[in-house]
């Protein structure tokens, strides 16, 4: 696979040559992908091209037949890491359908999310001090949720438990971002907002978006990576991408 | 010379086939040795009973039978002897030996009994054996060998070998020349032919030839300086090894005057007791001596005192065993006998115990069965459902009530467990129905929720049971025509029952595969279990395929109940007692798939059967290491034996 | 503290229990009116333990998502442990007593072999087991009552959790560990006295003098006491930052892995602390019934646990409490034959052979028509509102708690 052309700020996540197969179908072909510290990546592909699957192998849910994922400036091999050591290296993930704790507050939510010591004993004496109300705070504001720290999540609306699962991302400071279509069953208010969290949050951190909304991806505007089959079919920017023979072929020529 | 030799082939001849029309009659051959069958001395007696037995004469048999049963009479006039009867008062019929009629009538006063004592009996019985081994009668002739078998005698030797050739009837003669071989090895003074014998018998199964060759390898152990120089010595032994603990080899010791006891802890105790004086002993005050330390400085006071004999502390049991050699001693003096039988036995011990593997293998196989039968319903009600359903026990229980009921209604065993088969899968389905419809369906997706319901509606349930039914066992019998095993030989056998069940099990399989591959049934419980919405939308009622799913696994509870109650009392706790077990099945053999199920059920049944080889007496120990060997299985394969893999398994 | 402030129902529970030992106190035989006799107040100081047992099930249950069918086994643990400390304690007293008489005073091994004898006979044997090494003192036998579920269920927890055996799949694992738990203690070489197990724990060594009625009242302090400390701790647990990891890891554990929290380790620390707090529940509980067989570890008592939760309301402490005591106590009514017959005329209902049955389907309805349980007439009060989400559950797993249940 080509390598991607900016390497210039160094890499902080690198695929490569991943492959895995459920029961004979290849999910992940040969796949190699890599993005820096510092980055917003839209992934787009037509349905079963591997990009949960892609998500699964990064965060440990799913381990790969053959293949490293290197992570860091160290290049640590994440294969063979649990969810749990890989989320606490610095991945954030969010699901495509909102995930957040129903029965508890958003206020518990946002501060199971940040980031402090999480073995059991140190979570269960722990007290909240001042900079981690600051923080959670800080947080429900930037994700429009302040006067809603109270209230169970589970009666949120669709888009702010949307909001507060990305909220809940940013809480745990990663450097890592990966986001499953954030912007599905949201009204276009919701989508502008989505939009301007992603991009503050990519300032300082790699953010890589999956997404089948071409609009909401142009609205991102980042370099964009087409999935195919489990392997890259094409690289570059949205209107490089779309102009791509391949890409058209697969999109619209099904 | 040559004369002897037509004499004794005449003899034979005549044994052979007793040959009429000769004038001497038995009653010539008793009076010629009329003198010592009246004398009636064990050293006398042996040329009369031969010259009887020998006679070729038909009425030997009598004559023998008759002695032997003290009803041979002498009348005193003429010293003619008869067999005699008791008839009115004191008087007796007689009857004539050569012709076996009546002969008139006599009073006890003008008779004398014979009354040859035990040791002549023994001689004639001895000689009666020929007769019997040459009984026209086959069944007669068998009962004989097999008696001898059982408790044979040196004298039985020479007869049975000699019967062996007329025999006719091969079944019997082979009999025969088995039953020699094992009196030869008993009995024959003969050293190479008794290696002989023991060698043929190398690799049989036969439980008599254990029975023979065992009491030629029994041992004892002895002090080795007490040994002699011809002893049989199997091996020499050390004290304080597994076969001879310390406190025996000294009990051995002690006995061959090797050693002087020395006073017990219990006779130091006691002699201290005994010498007890003003409170103390040998000047020890009582309160002090609560330690053996003390004890023993009072004892050696004592002693010194020459009240009690010395004791030597130093002087255990160990050191006076240490360094001593013991031996292990044949019984039987010949060495070249006890190497035979002993290599002899070796080999049968390898027959036995393949033939052991075989007849443990049978044994999984059925209890493979027993658990696969108790497990497939709730294999498609667990697997295919995902639900969990803790009463499945119960519908057991039910399945295994309706054929008890059935058999008090229909007293034909074969009829009733035609009817109770069809009858308790509907009582079940029917329950299974009426649980799904009334408590499962509201609980889809909340298997722990329906986890305890169901075990609401298993209590429930047996303690019904118990209401109806009372707390003894019920009996559910088996038609006559499954009694009894098929043997294949003395080690590996199999009950007709167990194999019924393992029929059972098979046709369940078949009939689950059918179901599932091959009808409508088969094709929506599938689809509606890879993808319930999509199944929706084609037109399948998920709630009706589901209903008839949970139905059919109740309903093969119920026969599996029929099933396990035949050889299994039935009782309310009866499903209880399987419950654990077909969940383990289940697990071990992977959710989903009923060759995982089968795998499961082979699995478990036979490692509980493998563990209990090893330790064969103790059934509660074999279960629970089976138990902790699944919950170590389950570390290595969570999703059981046959996994489905990929995103088909879910999250 | 927070926890008062988050948990009001705390202050109000500390007050019912202080007022309810108090007022027993008062009615019993030795300090007071005697309108409650000793027998009864046993039977309170044992339903004291099992609320106790049932705050831990709770925990793992309630707040966890692992339906474990295994706590049982613990809190039998428990009490085997410190059976073995009663009876040999005992019965050295009984055998020093009887040798006194002897001529000559007993040797320390003498002692140890009439020791033996007496408490092994009963299973042909008289040798003491290795496993009754401490047996002779308080202190190690009440560590071992700790130690001994402690690390059975550290050991049992890491291997099932590790593997990531959830749901339905761990409930039967733990069912099959109490299972063989179980069988093993029926046999006679188990060295605990096979099924006659441990008997004679009602009377403490040394206080032979003190009358029971006495001594049922300490009991039953002491597992106030012990209840009112584990409701704290409880409380205290589930009611900060831990509380929400393992809420979260009953309704979502996956979300709460990717958070960075290591579910295994919540999950065996949970397991293994409501395992502890189950075998010192065993542990007052025993000596007050006098007797411990394998039987009372047996699957079924462990699901019972799990039926007194549910039938309190789960997922909230005082629920476990009151569905515990509700149950055994109208249990003990029932089959203690006290509940008078009815007669239909053509059939007369014994309850003795019918609680059984009515427990059954009481249950059943428990759980589909009121997930709540006992606990929610308490939201008829405190105006507690269900949410309403249409029936969906509030978390993807199956441990999660249903819409009824949770709070608005």
């Amino acid at each position: 696979m080509s390598a991607p052309a900016t390497q210039s700020a160094g890499t902080l996540l690198e695929v490569s040559g991943i492959s895995v197969s459920f029961d004979g179908f290849k999910a992940i072909n040969n796949l190699s992908f890599s993005i820096g510290p510092a980055e917003m990546r839209a992934i787009i592909g037509p349905n079963g091209a591997g990009k949960t699957t892609f998500m699964d192998i990064v965060t440990g849910k799913t381990k790969p037949d053959e293949g490293k994922v290197l992570w860091g400036d160290l290049s640590r091999n994440l294969i063979g890491m649990n969810e749990a050591r890989i989320a606490r290296a610095g991945i954030g993930r969010k699901f495509q359908r909102p995930t957040v704790f129903e029965d508890q507050t958003v206020f518990e939510n946002l501060l199971m999310a940040v980031k402090n010591d999480r073995n059991p004993l140190a979570v269960l004496f722990f007290k909240p001090k001042f900079k981690d109300l600051a923080k959670v705070e800080e947080l429900a504001a930037e994700i429009g949720l302040a006067d809603q720290l109270s209230r169970k999540s589970g009666e949120l609306s669709h888009g702010q438990k949307q909001w507060l699962e990305i909220g809940m991302l940013l809480a745990q400071d990663p450097k890592l971002l990966l986001v499953d279509e954030p912007a599905a069953g949201m009204t276009l208010g919701e989508r502008e907002h989505t939009t301007d969290i992603l991009k503050e949050a990519a300032k300082t951190r790699a953010v890589v978006v999956v997404e089948h909304d071409m609009e909401f991806v142009r609205r991102l505007d980042c370099k964009v990576t087409v999935l195919h089959e489990g392997s890259v079919l094409a690289e570059g920017s949205l209107d490089h991408v779309t102009q791509n023979q391949d890409v058209i072929d697969v999109y619209l020529g099904r | 010379m040559i004369r002897r030799i037509i004499a004794a082939c005449l003899l034979l001849l005549t044994c052979a086939l007793p040959v009429q029309g000769q004038d001497r009659t038995i009653q010539d051959v008793l009076q010629e040795h009329a003198d010592v069958i009246v004398k009636s001395s064990r050293k006398t007696i042996a040329p009369a009973i031969e010259a009887v037995a020998n006679s070729g004469l038909p009425a030997a048999q009598d004559v023998l039978e008759a002695w032997q049963a003290k009803d041979m009479w002498q009348r005193d006039s003429d010293g003619v002897f008869f067999k005699a009867v008791k008839a009115e008062g004191s008087a007796y019929d007689l009857l004539d030996f050569d012709t076996g009629g009546p002969v008139g009538q006599a009073d006890k006063s003008e008779l004398t009994q014979m009354k040859p004592n035990s040791g002549i009996r023994a001689m004639i019985a001895a000689a009666l054996v020929q007769f019997q081994l040459n009984d026209p009668d086959p069944e007669r002739r068998r009962e004989a060998l097999l008696a001898i078998q059982r408790d044979g005698e040196a004298s039985h030797l020479a007869p049975l070998r000699a019967s062996i050739k007329s025999e006719s009837d091969p079944e019997i003669r082979a009999l025969k020349e088995v039953t020699e071989r094992l009196l030869t090895i008993s009995f024959d003074p003969d050293e190479a032919a008794r290696v002989t014998a023991i060698e043929g018998f190398k690799g049989s199964l036969s439980l008599d030839t254990r029975a023979a060759l065992n009491p030629i390898v029994t041992t004892h152990i002895a002090y080795a300086d007490g040994v002699g120089e011809t002893a049989n010595v199997k091996r020499e032994l050390r004290a304080g090894s597994r076969d001879l603990p310390v406190a025996e080899a000294y009990a051995l010791m002690v006995a061959a005057g090797a050693v002087t006891p020395q006073p017990s802890l219990a006779e130091r105790k006691a002699a201290l007791e005994a010498n007890i004086s003003d409170g103390s002993v040998a000047g020890i005050p009582l309160a002090e001596l609560n330690t053996q330390e003390a004890r023993d400085r009072a004892y050696a006071a004592l002693a010194d005192q020459g009240l009690v004999p010395d004791f030597d502390p130093a002087a255990t049991e160990e050191t006076a065993v240490q360094g001593v050699r013991f031996a292990e001693i044949y019984d039987e003096p010949s060495r070249a006998v006890t190497g035979a039988a002993e290599a002899t036995l070796a080999s049968i011990n390898r027959a036995v115990g393949l033939n052991q593997f075989f007849d443990l293998s049978l044994d999984g196989l059925s209890l493979a069965s027993i658990y696969f039968l108790a497990a497939i319903g709730l294999a498609i009600t667990f697997g295919v459902m995902g639900v969990i359903n803790m009463a499945h026990g119960e519908f057991i229980m039910m399945g295994a009530y309706t054929g008890y009921v059935v058999q008090q209604v229909i007293p034909d065993y074969t009829v009733s467990i035609i009817v109770a088969i069809p009858l308790a899968f509907a009582v079940t389905f029917a329950a299974g129905v009426a649980m799904e419809r009334l408590i499962i369906r509201w609980l889809y997706n909340r298997p722990l929720e329906t986890l305890l319901a169901t075990f609401g509606v298993s209590i429930a349930l047996q303690q019904l049971a118990k209401n109806i039914f009372g707390t003894q066992a019920r009996p559910l019998t088996s038609p006559g025509w499954l009694d009894g095993a098929l043997s294949f030989n003395d080690v590996v056998s199999i009950s007709y029952i167990r194999i019924a069940i393992f029929v059972l099990a098979l046709i369940f399989l078949g009939v689950f595969l059918f179901i599932m591959k091959k009808t409508r049934l088969g094709l929506e419980t599938r689809a509606v279990t890879q993808n319930p919405s999509m199944a929706a939308s084609m037109g399948i009622n998920p709630d009706k395929v589901n209903m008839m799913t949970f139905g059919l696994g109740s309903g093969i509870a119920g026969i599996a109940g029929v099933a396990i109650g035949l050889y299994a009392k039935v009782t309310s706790e009866l499903g209880a007692d399987y419950i654990v077990q077909s969940f383990m099945t289940v697990v071990v053999g992977g959710v989903g798939n009923i060759w995982g199920t089968l795998l499961g059920a082979t699995m478990i049944g036979f490692l509980q059967k493998g563990i209990e080889w090893f330790n064969p007496s103790n059934t509660l120990a074999a279960q629970t290491y089976m138990i902790v060997f699944i919950i170590i299985f389950i570390q290595f394969r969570p999703k059981g034996i046959i996994a489905l893999k990929g995103r088909a398994a879910g999250d | 503290m927070d926890m008062f402030k988050k948990t009001p129902s705390l202050p109000i529970f500390i007050a019912v229990l202080v007022i309810f030992t108090l007022a027993v106190t008062f009615l019993s035989e030795a300090y007071g009116a005697g309108a409650i006799s000793t027998s009864f107040v046993k039977t309170l100081g044992k339903t004291l333990c099992l609320a106790l047992v049932a705050i831990a099930m709770d925990l793992v249950w309630g707040y966890t998502g692992i339906l474990s069918l295994g706590h049982f086994a613990f809190f039998g643990l428990g009490g085997y442990m410190i059976g073995m400390w009663l009876m040999y304690a005992r019965t050295k007293l009984i055998v020093v007593e009887s040798m006194a008489s002897a001529a000559l005073p007993p040797t320390p091994s003498e002692i140890s072999d009439a020791i033996g004898t007496q408490i092994f006979g009963v299973v042909g044997s008289s040798d003491f087991p290795l496993i009754w090494t401490f047996a002779h003192s308080f202190w190690a036998q009440i560590a071992l009552v700790v130690l001994v579920p402690g690390i059975l269920a550290l050991i049992f927890g890491w291997l099932a959790f590790r593997s990531r055996v959830t749901g339905v799949y761990l409930s039967i694992l733990t069912q099959a560990m109490t299972l063989a738990l179980s069988l093993y203690l029926f046999q006679n070489d188990s060295g605990l006295r096979g099924n006659n197990g441990l008997s004679g724990l009602q009377n403490l060594p040394g206080a032979d003098a003190i009358s029971q009625d006495y001594i049922s009242v300490w009991f039953f302090w002491a597992s106030s006491l012990a209840l009112l400390l584990t409701y704290l701790l409880a409380t205290f647990l589930v009611s900060g930052k831990f509380g929400s990891v393992i809420r979260g890891i009953r309704d979502d554990e996956a979300r709460v892995r990717f958070l960075g929290y290591s579910v295994e380790g919540f999950k065996l620390f949970v397991f293994t602390l409501t395992g502890v707090i189950a075998a010192i529940g065993g542990a007052l509980y025993y000596p007050q019934a006098g007797i411990i067989n394998p039987a009372e570890i047996a699957p079924i008592a462990s699901i019972y646990l799990a039926v007194w939760v549910a039938i309190g309301g789960r997922g909230r402490i005082y629920g476990a409490v009151i569905g515990a005591a509700f149950v055994s106590l109208v249990s003990t009514y029932f089959t203690g034959g006290q509940a008078p017959d009815i007669n239909l005329g053509f059939y007369t209902i014994k309850w003795v052979d019918w609680w059984l049955v009515l427990l059954g389907l009481s249950f059943v309805l428990v759980t589909l028509f009121a997930p709540k349980g006992i606990g929610g007439l308490f939201d008829l009060i405190s105006h507690r509102m269900s949410p309403d989400r249409h029936g969906l559950p509030l978390g993807p797993d199956k441990g999660s708690l249903r819409e009824e249940e949770a709070e608005k």
